[in-house]
């Protein structure tokens, strides 16, 4: 039986605010043990909740973002139960009144098209400590740095088919909340850290099968893998009669497998009910309205503006605009020399390429984008070749300096001087007599294959430096003019 | 000194009559005496109050104007209140160990405004009981009787003022936390609005009902310990932005036209006769001040228990699920794994009345219940407050008896907590709407005090005020003292 796969994420986003949702202390990834954590934090006695209004604001963007409804009105609830990094014995979560609504979203997969995806929800709430156990000799510690950190829930419907599309929906999700500027969307870090869940069902079917969840995935790679594995896991089961258990499961990523926590039949009660320290939220329409005139443009957007702008297709425009930074890169690079095809093609291939190889994000490019348009003027005013430009991109990668500099120190500059090629052009006619003949003696057809050999030959004498078309059109002179 | 009021104490020590020292001293000597016997308090900061004492005399001795209004008066915090390097307890021995490195905002602010702190009070375990016998410290005794109870929560502080070892005192209330006790033990005390006095570092109870207070031995002296407490806190969100007015600039306001509403309710058949009695003759001298009793109905007071014990003990499983032994406060000895300190801490920690709560709680909330219980409470609980709301349609305030009776004997009620809750029946209604709600001295009962109840709609703590000052202009029962008996427990 073919078997089709039903999956649903909750994302757990990391708000970038610079203190937590409901405290003052800081949230600065990787400080010292308990050194960002202060008297509400440890649920002191006595101590009450504040909710950060940065936090709210960034939720209502990413509602905004994906066309959501806005819960006018948003209650916090708390979840209540017992963990040793959960100070309060309870988090504050919103269960029954989130703050964003059903929304939608489109994402891109690799051949090009395009799926929408359901957004259930997104619900504002505090994250928890963590427990560590190394290093306390059968002790455990804790460390509620993190205890208090915003944090917005993502729900998707059960809308995704595959381990292909659970990633294009994650990276749709990274760029636009990383467009946004609410999340650094660091996985490394726990910025985003993602909860599947998937069953299976016979294709064609529109029952739902049993479910398993698999929890806190936090990089791309690891959610392709912990599905293909969770896929395979269960049609086994399936394939050999068996049933699927509702359950926890974890994914090993040293193993590439996914293994039991726990059974979700013996469910937790979390005893939900309205958080009486903290007042509903009521979001006040023109703050709604100030914040949506206030939204940059986003990933569909800009994707959709770079197809008609810049004359660009789907999957180049979609490349280009996976990330603001690349997207701003290269309008800088087109600005700059004015051919936008030019500057997303080496953007993406010269760019993109030497970035991946030497394992180096954006930021860190030796090669601004002022600098590399200033390389493509080189191109298109003729000073270079193609060829010779992507030798200069090397030396500016290497800091050599600007494309000007590299083309003057190394002597690279095109020879479009027409007494020096028509002289090279002679040389190379003289010194091939039999290839002249050859050529003299072919057709048309013919001849257009035979001239390469007159151009490359040119080309060697000016070490790469010729003006390729001026080469053509005078070696079709040479050649010709004695017919 | 310890006769005087506090309106009275002010002028002793701006005219230099005797200083903070004199008098932080007097009222340490005092407790140093007389407390064994009564146990109001917890804890006595000694060495705290006498540095207080004397920097608020050297500020006495410095400006002549522009001192804080309460600059060296004494008084005494409910220990439910965080005190900044001086043990919290909250009643329990979940707290036993526990020294806050903060201040509560309504201790700081009683700091900002002078007062010196002498220690703190007695209570309930975590505020839950109407008789001050779940304490962890054991029972406080009302000053009346030693063999009776001071009532509770607050009944330390209400012993303490009763019995001349504060001048005032701070206390809290959930249920009537402030105006039972005030009742038994003769002394006046007011529960003011939801969010009108800050919650944070007031250890929690039921979040949605708590409410600290003054209590003092009259209106008058209740109206400046308010002034110093009252206010929005930025830091509790559940705190009042309303403007806070002088409490005690209406006190003096005549009553003629004053609408009193008198609900059938609180004058019905658990009433005892005699405290009826009293609590009419009160009222019949604020009506020969001018105001006109007019009887109106609160026809849901009697679901106000079933609500109350459901929605408090719902809050409060969830408000006491921080005392988990792993960060602060009480830890068992050598836990053998996760749960066994889970289990034995809070074994340990936490005493019946407490547990009994938890339990309650955590089953109205769990989900299979949430509905027939959590979630009804809550509607009744909306109903419970349009009462009122109907009611100050018609009237100005609404009185009644603070309690059915005068205190009872210790021990007479611990057996049975069902007749423990219906101590609190006319008081848990004004916790559940939000409102202000005062007790004041209404004479006594066999020589054991019981207590006017006024009710005011949101914010109208100076109207409650003024009629509780009106009528001790006319009635000597706020003056009344009861006699000292020293020496160790009886």
């Amino acid at each position: 039986m073919s078997w089709e796969a039903v999956i649903g994420l909750e994302v757990h986003l990391q708000l970038a605010t610079d203190s937590k949702i409901f405290s003052g202390a800081a949230t600065t990834f990787g400080a010292e043990p308990n050194t960002q954590a202060c008297a509400v934090d440890l649920a002191m006695p006595g101590m009450l909740p504040v909710l950060n209004e940065l936090a709210v604001r960034y939720a209502v963007m990413f509602g905004l973002g994906i066309g959501a409804e806005i819960g006018t009105r948003s209650v916090f609830d708390r979840k209540n139960y017992f963990y040793p990094d959960l100070p309060k014995g309870y988090q504050i979560s919103q269960f029954h009144h989130p703050i964003v609504g059903r929304g939608r979203f489109e994402i891109t997969l690799e051949d090009g098209s395009t799926r929408e995806i359901g957004i259930t929800r997104a619900h504002l709430e505090e994250d928890a400590g963590k427990s560590l156990h190394e290093d306390f000799h059968g002790q455990s510690g804790i460390d509620l740095n993190r205890a208090g950190t915003p944090l917005l829930e993502i729900v998707t419907e059960p809308d995704l088919r595959s381990a292909e599309e659970a990633v294009a929906y994650l990276k749709a999700l990274h760029s636009l909340v990383t467009y946004l500027g609410i999340s650094d969307g660091n996985m490394a870090e726990g910025s985003m850290r993602c909860d599947i869940n998937i069953s299976l069902r016979p294709t064609g079917s529109d029952q739902l099968g049993t479910r398993a969840e698999i929890k806190n995935v936090n990089s791309f790679r690891f959610v392709e893998r912990a599905i293909r594995h969770e896929i395979e896991r269960q049609s086994d089961i399936l394939e050999d009669g068996g049933k699927v258990v509702q359950e926890t499961r974890l994914y090993d990523a040293e193993r590439d497998e996914t293994r039991s926590m726990r059974s979700k039949e013996v469910a937790n009660d979390y005893r939900y009910f309205p958080e009486p320290d903290l007042l509903p939220v009521v979001l006040d329409d023109a703050w709604v309205e100030e914040i949506r005139a206030g939204l940059p443009e986003l990933p569909v957007e800009k994707r959709q503006r770079f197809e008609q702008q810049y004359s660009l297709g789907a999957y180049d425009a979609g490349v280009l605009s996976a990330s603001r930074p690349l997207a701003d890169y290269f309008e800088t690079v087109a600005g700059g020399c004015g051919d936008a095809k030019l500057a997303a093609n080496w953007v993406q291939v010269e760019l993109l390429g030497q970035l991946n190889r030497n394992d180096l994000g954006l930021a860190d490019s030796p090669v601004s984008a002022e600098a590399l348009a200033g390389l493509l003027q080189r191109i298109q005013d003729n000073s270079i070749s193609g060829k010779i430009a992507k030798q200069v991109f090397e030396a500016m990668w290497q800091g050599e300096g600007s494309a000007d500099e590299v083309i003057e120190a190394r002597g690279l500059k095109q020879v479009s001087d027409s007494g020096e090629l028509e002289a090279m052009v002679a040389r190379v006619v003289a010194d091939s007599p039999d290839q002249v003949a050859q050529y003299r003696a072919a057709d048309e057809g013919k001849r257009k294959k035979l001239v390469g050999y007159f151009v490359g030959q040119v080309m060697k004498l000016s070490r790469g430096q010729a003006n390729p078309k001026m080469v053509n059109d005078l070696l079709a002179q040479a050649l010709d003019e004695t017919d | 000194m310890h006769d005087l009021t506090v309106a009275q104490l002010i002028d002793g020590l701006r005219s230099k009559q005797f200083s903070s020292t004199e008098l932080t001293r007097h009222y340490l000597e005092r407790i140093s005496r007389l407390d064994p016997q009564l146990n109001s308090y917890i804890t006595v900061d000694e060495s705290g109050a006498l540095g207080a004492a004397a920097a608020a005399d050297r500020a006495l001795a410095g400006a002549s104007g522009n001192l804080p209004a309460l600059t060296g008066i004494p008084l005494a915090h409910k220990d439910i209140f965080c005190t900044r390097d001086l043990r919290t307890s909250c009643g329990s021995r979940m707290l036993d160990n526990f020294v806050p490195p903060y201040d509560a905002t309504v201790v700081s602010r009683l700091r900002d405004a002078g007062a010196v702190t002498l220690g703190k009070t007695n209570m309930d375990e975590f505020a839950m009981g109407s008789s001050n016998e779940s304490s962890y410290y054991g029972p406080c005794r009302n000053p009346w009787h030693p063999g009776h109870v001071p009532g509770g929560s607050s009944g330390g502080s209400a012993a303490a003022v009763a019995a001349g070892l504060a001048p005032l005192a701070t206390g809290t209330d959930t249920g009537g936390s402030i105006r039972q006790p005030a009742a038994l033990c003769g002394i006046t005390g007011l529960k003011p609005t939801y969010g009108r006095v800050s919650r944070l570092g007031m250890v929690a109870f039921a979040s949605s009902l708590d409410q600290g207070g003054p209590m003092a031995r009259t209106a008058e002296d209740c109206a400046l310990l308010l002034n110093a407490m009252a206010g929005h806190d930025p830091l509790d969100s559940t705190s009042a932005q309303q403007a806070v007015p002088d409490f005690s600039g209406e006190l003096d306001q005549p009553l003629a036209g004053l609408r009193i509403g008198l609900p059938a309710e609180y004058f019905g058949d658990g009433l005892d006769a005699t405290t009826g009695a009293q609590v009419r003759e009160a009222l019949s001298l604020l009506e020969q001040a001018g105001a006109t009793l007019v009887d109106i109905q609160l026809p849901h007071t009697a679901l106000s228990i079933p609500t109350y014990y459901i929605l408090a003990p719902a809050e409060a499983s969830t408000n006491l699920a921080r005392y988990d032994g792993v960060r602060y406060g009480h830890r068992c000895e050598d836990p053998a794994d996760l749960r066994d300190l889970y289990t034995r801490t809070r074994e340990e920690g936490f005493g019946d009345e407490v547990k009994r709560r938890i339990l309650v709680g955590t089953f109205a909330l769990s989900a299979a219940s949430y509905d027939a219980y959590y979630r009804k409470a809550q509607q009744v609980r909306r109903l419970i407050a349009r009462d009122f709301q109907d009611a100050f349609a018609q009237v100005d305030i609404i009185a009644g008896p603070t309690t059915p009776g005068p205190a009872f004997a210790l021990g007479a009620k611990t057996d049975d907590p069902l007749s423990m809750y219906l101590e609190d029946v006319y008081t848990l209604a004004v916790n559940l709407a939000g409102l202000p709600g005062l007790s004041a001295p209404a004479g006594r009962v066999n020589g054991l005090p019981v207590g006017l109840q006024l009710i005011g709609n949101h914010f109208q703590e100076s109207r409650l005020l003024n009629v509780a000052h009106q009528l001790q202009q006319r009635s000597d029962w706020h003056l009344q003292t009861p006699p000292e008996t020293e020496g160790g427990a009886p």
